[in-house]
């Protein structure tokens, strides 16, 4: 399977410039120097490159929004702030090979015409912040980053900003809020940071994989990272697999896999240990709908489901899920649905910021009945409830928290409404035992039978 | 200069031509009457408020002219200006309809709804809200949050309990005040209005927190359980202030003036003064003048906003099927809900129901001195 981010995670010392650049590092800066701008640019729409933040936008398009208003600064900003549960691939990528995003930094600041950029980490990586501030002082003394970079006349800096610990400065304009140092609000769009964003400058807020990921853009051509993949996912992907299985840690596959594979294959997530079952998956990081074994292996129309942003995606969220950041968490047959929807309601209600009324209540209000429930003291009445609340808080809210905090409820309730169901008419029995199974995954065969 | 170029909005099928640049809700206002959405953060006299309570979202089902497809999702209609051809629907759209009832669900299930003994009630933003947009009861079945109730130096009463977080006081002291001195502690629900370190908010303008809270979160010390804004009489008055505008509503029962607030128009906001300056006034025309001597009384004021204050507002309310001693099993009303505890107003020492006659400040001062004796020992 081609690598092109971690091809080189494990040689000794590439954490280190001389190392980085003896294994070809910088490359594509010296590369991208030669070439406009906007061809820059042009190579990246090309490429197909999709944001790994979350949305999956394609960072060409984002780029070219830009506005370029005469005698203002632009600002590119590297979200680093990865708070999702379940997703730490950024981390990965940052703490071991931190040269990879500080060339992607240069190369994307020069097509941007960025000047200042930004790096806005979340602040419990408090050793990256070292690794990453040695990474820039190393490439600054070696002519990458200051005045007049490789005689192309082109100055840039790179600061690295660190956050508070909250999740919510991971939106895009909470960030820039944040990084303005002010109170962490997600702004209320139109404008957005591609017209107005840091000190109301244009700005572009990428992903740190994303903007990893235009080093080997630059270095193999557009064109050529766009035949890796299928469809409109294009590249390769990062994947941080985490919950009941062999081998939890980062990945990089590229999206022809199908899930099944990446569960099960011993390259990968090495399946589930103990011989136990799949019940279920969230293949996208805590915020995307969790999906039933038997539907996450297979699609509603009978297809295999496969890792990429279409395929996990089909059937909408009836049957679907999303790519998301790319958090692969998987659950076995003892894991409780009930408990991880109150886990995860609890992290939204303490994450939300609290500015519009739906989110700041409806987080709480839902995180109170999961909770009840959880604990047996739950009623009927209040699964209807939460279906109820959180489909007033999807939509109705400035950022998509909000929508963030109710998928994972609505979800649960949409496929696992009998768990929820036996919680209540079980209470005591709910406290000593799991559901475990039930018929949602009975199709699938342990590990041990796979062939 | 270009003329102006003016924008044709349709609102719930009401066609309206509008200066490129008005947000949805002040075309709807510009209309008037029912197609107006409520609005509990958006201020319009304060920058950048708004955009936070959600009450006032509507469906736009024409995005423009030129790019008719409507918009994916309800949209704050009073930070999304209008386009050229839009189509909005309000009232008539059902899906802005049950939005909006469950803000107003969202906004109420913390609220500790202490009406009977809020200084606000009577011309609350939310009491007009859950009356307008609410549903009857809630679902909320379990305890509210509770804060402390703080106070903020001689004037002005925090309880944050109350609150909405609007954001509105944190605007004011930000545009009409030197220095900000309170803010948003803390995130989602629990966030809190705040001075971090309990510090009196002093400053010329930062009474007119007091007018711009919608709710009775910031409340006038000077006023304080003197009486309820429904028995006391709207008189507009003017005095020449070297600090602000001069012009005011004061609010007497007989001579006595017991209130004084900025001046506001039927949208609930301050309203521009005749002077030319704007219509914030200062503290000393709020706090300190509270003889009829000290302003030239212009005569009582039109009341235009349609709240408690305003007759008639709630004919035809639907009174509970039951009487209350039936339904709770004998249980007498006081016994219901324990509002001292709740709101943490006012002692829970003072039965009100052994004070003959209506409650006064006196019956609170005495409790406060017993209060304080009970500390000095
Ligand atoms: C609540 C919330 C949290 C987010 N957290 C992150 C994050 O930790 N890291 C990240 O890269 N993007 C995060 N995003 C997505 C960003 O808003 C933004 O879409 C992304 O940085 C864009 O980069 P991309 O185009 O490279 O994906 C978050 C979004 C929301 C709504
Ligand atoms: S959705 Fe939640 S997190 Fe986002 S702005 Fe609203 S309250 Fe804040």
């Amino acid at each position: 399977m081609q690598k092109l981010l971690l091809e080189k995670d494990n040689v000794e010392g590439i954490r280190f410039y001389e190392t980085y650049r003896r294994e070809g590092g910088y490359k594509s800066v010296e590369k991208a120097f030669k070439m406009s701008p906007a061809d820059i640019v042009e190579e990246v729409k090309k490429s197909g490159l999709r944001g790994r933040g979350g949305a999956g936008f394609p960072t060409g398009m984002k780029w070219s929004f830009i506005a370029k208003p005469e005698g203002v600064p632009r600002h590119l900003v590297c979200n680093a702030d990865e708070s999702e549960p379940g997703t730490f691939k950024d981390r990965y990528l940052m703490e071991f090979i931190p040269h990879l995003l500080i060339e992607g930094l240069i190369v994307s600041s020069f097509a941007l015409g960025s000047n200042v950029t930004y790096i806005y980490i979340r602040g419990e990586y408090a050793w990256i912040v070292d690794i990453l501030e040695q990474a820039i002082a190393e490439a600054k003394n070696n002519g990458w980053l200051g005045k007049n970079i490789l005689g192309s006349g082109f100055d840039c800096e790179i600061y690295v900003h660190r956050g508070a610990g909250a999740y919510i400065c991971g939106e895009e304009t909470a960030l820039i809020e944040s990084l303005e140092g002010k109170r962490g609000n997600p702004r209320i769009k139109p404008p957005f940071p591609a017209i107005k964003g840091v000190w109301d400058r244009p700005t572009v807020v990428n992903n740190v994989e994303t903007l990893a990921a235009v080093v080997p853009i630059i270095n193999m051509g557009g064109d050529e990272y766009a035949k890796i993949g299928v469809g409109k996912s294009t590249g390769t992907k990062l994947m941080s697999a985490c919950g009941n299985i062999n081998k939890p840690g980062v990945y990089e596959i590229d999206m022809t896999i199908s899930v099944e594979e990446f569960i099960f294959s011993d390259e990968y997530c090495g399946g589930i240990p103990n011989g136990k079952r799949l019940k279920a998956c969230i293949p996208g990081g805590s915020s995307v709908p969790i999906l039933p074994a038997n539907l996450l292996l297979k699609t509603s129309k009978g297809e295999t489901r496969m890792m990429n942003y279409e395929s996990l995606a089909d059937g909408g969220f009836a049957t679907g899920s999303m790519m998301g950041s790319g958090g692969f968490i998987v659950f076995d047959e003892d894991q409780c649905v009930v408990r991880h929807t109150y886990t995860l309601a609890r992290f939204y209600r303490h994450e939300s910021c609290g500015q519009c009324s739906p989110c700041r209540e409806g987080t709480g209000w839902m995180e109170k009945i999961l909770k009840n429930i959880e604990y047996g003291k739950g009623k009927m009445s209040d699964i209807d409830l939460l279906w109820d609340i959180q489909s007033k808080i999807e939509g109705n809210t400035i950022c998509p928290l909000g929508d963030a905090a109710a998928w994972p409820v609505a979800a649960a309730i949409r496929h696992f409404r009998d768990e929820f169901e036996w919680h209540v008419l079980n209470p005591d029995e709910s406290q000593i035992r799991n559901y475990g199974l039930a018929h949602y995954a009975e199709p699938l065969t342990p590990k041990g039978e796979l062939v | 200069m270009a003329e102006q170029q003016l924008f044709k909005v349709t609102i719930d099928n009401i066609t309206i031509e509008v200066p490129a640049g008005t947000t949805i809700l002040n075309a709807a206002r510009m209309i008037g009457g029912d197609v107006v959405p409520p609005a509990m953060c958006y201020y319009s006299k304060l920058q950048n408020s708004g955009g936070k309570c959600r009450t006032c979202l509507v469906e736009v089902s024409k995005g423009s002219d030129k790019d008719p497809r409507p918009m994916p999702k309800l949209v704050a209609s009073c930070r999304t200006t209008v386009m050229d051809g839009m189509e909005v629907k309000n009232i008539t759209s059902q899906k802005a309809i049950e939005a909006r009832k469950g803000v107003v669900e969202m906004l109420l299930i913390n609220h500790p709804l202490d009406c009977p003994i809020c200084d606000q009630a009577g011309e609350c933003d939310l009491q007009d809200l859950s009356y307008g947009h609410g549903e009857d009861g809630s679902r909320f079945d379990f305890d509210k949050r509770i804060f402390d109730k703080h106070t903020l130096g001689p004037y002005i009463q925090l309880h944050m309990t109350r609150c909405i977080l609007c954001y509105r006081c944190v605007f004011v002291a930000d545009q009409l005040t030197q220095t900000r001195q309170h803010g948003i502690l803390d995130r989602g629900e629990r966030s809190e209005i705040a001075t971090y370190i309990e510090k009196n908010l002093d400053n010329d303008f930062i009474g007119n927190v007091i007018d711009v809270c919608p709710v009775g979160a910031l409340t006038d010390r000077t006023f304080r359980f003197k009486n309820r804004v429904w028995f006391t009489k709207p008189v507009d008055a003017h005095r020449d202030c070297p600090k602000c505008c001069g012009e005011v509503r004061l609010w007497m029962r007989g001579d006595e003036v017991f209130r004084v607030t900025a001046r506001r128009d039927e949208w609930g906001e301050i309203r521009d003064s005749s002077n030319g300056k704007t219509g914030w006034i200062c503290n000393e025309c709020r706090f300190e003048k509270k003889n009829t001597s000290d302003w030239v009384i212009e005569g009582t004021t039109k009341v235009n906003r349609h709240s408690v204050i305003a007759q008639n507002k709630y004919v035809g309310l639907k009174r509970p099927p039951e009487f209350i001693e039936e339904v709770m099993d004998g249980v007498k009303q006081r016994y219901m809900l324990d509002i001292h505890n709740v709101s943490e107003v006012n002692e829970p020492e003072i039965r009100l129901d052994l004070i003959e006659g209506p409650a006064h400040s006196e019956d609170f001062e005495i409790a406060d001195e017993k209060r304080e004796e009970k500390e000095n020992k």
